[in-house]
């Protein structure tokens, strides 16, 4: 199965959210091996979670 | 206090109920009330007794609370459309996400947060309350389905695109710029 980056990009999006399903794991592993897009939406999703987690902290 | 101030005053928790019963959020019926009780202090003279002071105020409070409404349907909302509008008709990214050099870098500023917060402050209200509780608070997506009473497949698509629309806020407003 080939992923659009839209499909690939909600998945990435749902795997910090549940556990994807095995196909949807490999699918969403293939898709990032070529595709730099859905890769730096990857690591700026991640990005946004680490950065949420210390926003009240940094308030202070 | 004067007697005026007094007695308006002591209509506040009565435009609260009504206000809260109109609005249905707390913090925007407060801010109406504020907004009415500050207008009639101010106003004093055009009551000057013409009628009773809890019609009067609930007068102004009525404005407020259609101003108010205004200002929620107004919200930025990123609809379904738009969520459509990144992708191109194969799906492919209409604007490739790029890198961001070092961004946790940016967890040292002071500024980034504040920028964080603007984009935050951007989204409409349901998809940041879901976001905040998911990605603040470690909510498991089950729990906010139940905070929210959205289902799941709602949920999954709020947090997505909150996502989208930080990830792209961030992009115009931190990262983007030199």
């Amino acid at each position: 199965m080939m992923l659009s980056c839209k499909e690939a990009s909600r998945l990435v999006s749902q795997g910090l959210d549940r556990n994807l399903g095995f196909g949807q794991r490999v699918a969403l592993r293939v898709h990032l091996a070529i595709c730099d897009g859905c890769t730096n939406f990857k690591d700026q999703v991640e990005f946004l979670r680490r950065a949420v987690k210390q926003l009240e902290s940094k308030q202070s | 206090m004067s007697e005026f101030r007094a007695q308006v005053e002591g209509e506040r928790a009565y435009l609260l109920r009504y206000a809260t019963l109109q609005l249905r959020d707390s913090a925007a019926a407060e801010d109406a009330v504020q907004e009415t009780l500050l207008a009639a202090l101010a106003g004093e003279a055009g009551f000057a007794g013409r009628s009773n002071l809890r019609t009067w105020l609930t007068g102004i409070l009525k404005h407020k609370i259609v101003d108010a409404i205004r200002r929620m349907s107004r919200e930025p909302t990123l609809p379904e459309e738009d969520f459509d509008a990144l992708f191109d008709e194969k799906g492919h990214w209409i604007e490739m996400p790029q890198a961001w050099t070092d961004p946790d870098a940016s967890l040292e500023q002071k500024e980034f947060f504040s920028v964080l917060e603007d984009c935050l402050g951007k989204l409409p209200a349901k998809t940041s309350q879901a976001f905040m509780l998911r990605e603040h608070m470690g909510f498991e997506t089950g729990d906010i389905c139940k905070e929210l009473a959205i289902t799941p497949t709602h949920c999954w698509v709020l947090l997505h695109r909150a996502r989208l629309a930080l990830r792209m806020c961030l992009e115009m407003n931190w990262f983007g710029k030199t």
